[in-house]
């Protein structure tokens, strides 16, 4: 079953090798992940993807956990949260068939960016579920080149998923 | 005013009590090094090799309870230290490395011994870090001592760029720790707390499991108190031994592939196992599908990530032991558990019975009888180093502590070289104390260099070489497993007496049973470095042994002789 996990780690040189180096010596697989800037400029979060076993998942939350730089983790798998991905989808349309193409970005709420003489690039976010329903319907047409960001994902409400402060994850007295 | 970033090096290592540090210079850490001399209250330790450094370090935090201090150049300075640094990590050992680092303008540029450390040590460190600004001195030495002896202790790293040394700063002291990322739990729930303790209301034939992490936390009077209120027995990892006196009649003794047998009997009878600070290593638990299969499991430990990582733990209480027996205490009334202990006590009467020193002896030097006279010689209480093999498995049978922190050996690891350099690190930790390096011939050659270390410090320790002729351990697995089939295990040896005299180091060889007694009291009374040369039966094997993924109950016996032997 495929896990969503938030991190939040502290913005410093070589925390990305850290989390990556920690995967791999733990045999953990990735999906996908998705790093960025927070609020805090001190703070960046990391929305992790991984395929396992619950109790995968609560041994990664906790490798991560130890890991000095990450200040907080959560497993927000099963709760009502946010998950989106972004693909950029070059797809093969002959001027003949731009439009057919469009249409079915519409009906995604996919954008076209680009237009060349031979091709088009589609912009789409959403679940990774729409995305891939997008991209399974264009590729009779022809898909010459995809790119994903990976999921970001958020807590929905006023719930705030990660913590960044000390003791977070529960594990404190 | 401004210091350069070496000295706030050095005045940081005082400010953390630093007295001692073990290594070696070279170009990158040359203005390090220059401005040590400033700091005569800083013994550093010249050693030969820089993994004889890293476990001098390793050694000396072991028998100290302190953070040790190893320092090594860039480059293969730095790659030299790698073993030790993972000895330190699979052992829990607080050890702080500092190597030197090409200046910053030139990382990644493939200069001059550049190597990257930090990228290098990330698995086996608990955190690293890369200074690459004088600014930054203060504050990753008070990080890095802080993360080294914290929560479960570890190996930090610190890679120091060589204009960060020159170069000054006015950031000369850090006063706090400022890691939001890092908050070792300390209590565990009330919640679960109760369910342990409900657990062990209810158990008939439980057991304790004591590891490295009841001395880490200094547990050891808490665990005594609780099991001699209880009435339940002890059973110790390789690195618990010494949690429990090995003459208090709970005792168990050593658990795992070379355990005693009712140690291992007992644990596959349990009903209940409160493991404290232990990781149910592979070599503690045997084949895991027939692990204590009766048995509901407590797991104590501090460290998030053991937790289900090997056996599913019915109650899992995160936190330091010594907190968390605290917490216990109150909720569990005195036991007996009279017919667990009595069942027990004939399995004991048992391995007794096999017992090598019991039985009629062939006129050969055996390392038992050897390290059994060495614990009588000095009544259980000398601090014990070992090196890997056979004569580990055998000083932890046969010198059982009767004290905490007084057996130091590569466990996680099980790095052959760890014994001599080791042994050196401990007696500077505790020089009032007798230390002994128990040691293989074929370990002690691998870090054999420090013994010009040992001499250049004068340092009192005795080193007693178990010389088989062998890479004995894995000579005993392909006697066991491979039809005794020797492949590449055969060592032709050097004079070790002679290689002792070559360093003006007092020996003797020793190659009869009645030659042992003297022998021992030659080396007890040397002041300095003393080496004995202990010529042992060749093809020895060590009993009990569960054979690699065998259950823990099917152990290989020694056989019992007939008189005539
Ligand atoms: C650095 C290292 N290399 C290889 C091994 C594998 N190994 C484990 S025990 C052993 C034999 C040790 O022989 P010796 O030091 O003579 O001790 P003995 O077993 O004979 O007591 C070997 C080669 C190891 N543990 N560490």
């Amino acid at each position: 079953m495929q896990h969503t996990m938030i991190a939040l780690v502290e913005n410093k040189p070589g925390v990305l090798n850290r989390v990556a180096s920690l995967f791999r010596r733990r045999n953990f697989n990735i999906e996908s992940l998705a790093v960025g800037q927070t609020e805090n400029p001190e703070i960046s979060r990391m929305t992790i993807v991984v395929e396992g076993r619950p109790e995968d998942t609560a041994r990664i939350e906790a490798n991560l956990y130890n890991l000095v730089n990450i200040i907080d983790v959560q497993d927000v798998t099963g709760q009502p949260v946010i998950a989106r991905d972004l693909a950029l989808i070059k797809v093969k349309a002959e001027p003949k068939l731009r439009a057919e193409v469009s249409a079915l970005a519409e009906i995604f709420r996919a954008r076209v960016v680009d237009v060349a003489p031979e091709s088009l690039i589609l912009e789409i976010t959403g679940t990774e579920d729409k995305i891939e329903s997008l991209v399974e319907l264009l590729r009779p047409f022809g898909v010459l080149e995809m790119v994903r960001t990976g999921q970001v994902a958020m807590l929905r409400g006023g719930a705030i998923g990660v913590r960044h402060m000390p003791g977070a994850n529960g594990r404190d007295a | 005013m401004k210091k350069t970033g070496a000295e706030v090096l050095w005045e940081s290592l005082i400010r953390e009590g630093v007295e001692v540090m073990f290594g070696l210079p070279g170009g990158q850490i040359i203005p390090a090094f220059d401005a040590m001399l400033n700091y005569p209250q800083l013994h550093f330790v010249l050693v030969r090799h820089e993994q004889g450094a890293a476990m001098m370090a390793d050694g000396y935090a072991r028998a100290s309870g302190k953070v040790g201090v190893a320092v090594a150049t860039s480059g293969p300075g730095a790659t030299n230290l790698v073993t030790g640094i993972d000895v330190a990590m699979m052992d829990s050992s607080p050890v702080v490395f500092i190597t030197g680092q090409v200046p910053s303008n030139l990382l990644g540029t493939d200069a001059f011994q550049e190597v990257d450390m930090t990228g290098i040590s990330l698995p086996i460190t608990k955190h690293n870090f890369l200074i690459t600004s004088p600014d930054q001195v203060a504050h990753a030495v008070r990080e890095a001592f802080y993360i080294a002896r914290s929560g479960r202790p570890g190996p930090v790293l610190i890679d120091f760029c060589k204009d960060a040394q020159v170069a000054k700063t006015e950031v000369l002291e850090s006063s706090d720790v400022h890691l939001f990322g890092y908050h070792p739990p300390t209590h565990a729930p009330a919640v679960q707390l109760e369910q342990a303790a409900e657990l062990i209301r209810t158990a008939k034939q439980p057991v304790i499991f004591a590891g490295h992490g009841v001395m880490i936390s200094g547990a050891v009077e808490e665990v005594r108190k609780f099991a001699e209120r209880t009435n339940i027995p002890v059973a110790m990892t390789l690195l618990g031994l010494g949690a429990l006196s090995s003459s208090h009649p709970l005792s168990l003794g050593m658990m795992g592939m070379h355990g005693t047998a009712h140690c291992n009997l007992a644990i596959q009878q349990s009903d209940l196992i409160i493991a404290l600070g232990m990781r149910f290593d592979d070599r503690v638990t045997g084949n895991l599908k027939n692990y204590a299969p009766n048995a509901r499991k407590i797991h104590v430990e501090i460290d998030p990530t053991e937790i289900n990582k090997i056996i599913h733990a019915d109650v899992a209480l995160m936190g330091d032991v010594k907190t968390v027996l605290k917490d216990l205490d109150s909720r569990i009334p005195n036991a007996k558990h009279e017919e667990w202990l009595n069942q027990i006590k004939e399995w004991k009467q048992d391995s007794q019975q096999r017992d090598i020193l019991v039985q009629p002896t062939n006129g050969k030097l055996h390392v038992p009888q050897i390290v059994n006279d060495i614990w009588k010689a000095t009544k259980g209480e000398a601090l014990i180093v070992t090196d890997v093999g056979q004569h580990q498995m055998w000083t932890a049978q046969y010198y059982p502590p009767e004290n905490p922190y007084s057996f130091i050996t590569s466990g996680g690891a099980g790095s052959m070289g760890f014994g001599l350099p080791a042994a050196i690190g401990a007696k500077f930790a505790q020089p009032g104390r007798e230390v002994w390096a128990i040691v293989g011939d074929g370990g002690f050659q691998m870090t054999q260099a420090e013994l010009s270390t040992a001499a250049q410090e004068n340092i009192e320790i005795k080193i007693a070489i178990m010389n088989n002729h062998f890479l004995g351990m894995v000579r005993q697995w392909q006697e066991f497993f491979f039809e005794k089939r020797y492949s590449a295990v055969q060592l032709k040896n050097p004079d070790f007496c002679m290689i002792a005299e070559a360093h003006g180091i007092p020996s003797r060889r020793v190659l009869k049973p009645d030659e042992i007694h003297a022998a021992v009291e030659f080396a007890r009374a040397t002041r300095g470095p003393v080496l004995l040369d202990f010529h042992v039966e060749q093809e020895e094997a060590v009993y009990p042994m569960v054979p690699p993924g065998a259950d823990l109950h099917a152990m290989i016996r020694r056989p019992i002789q007939d008189e005539k032997g």
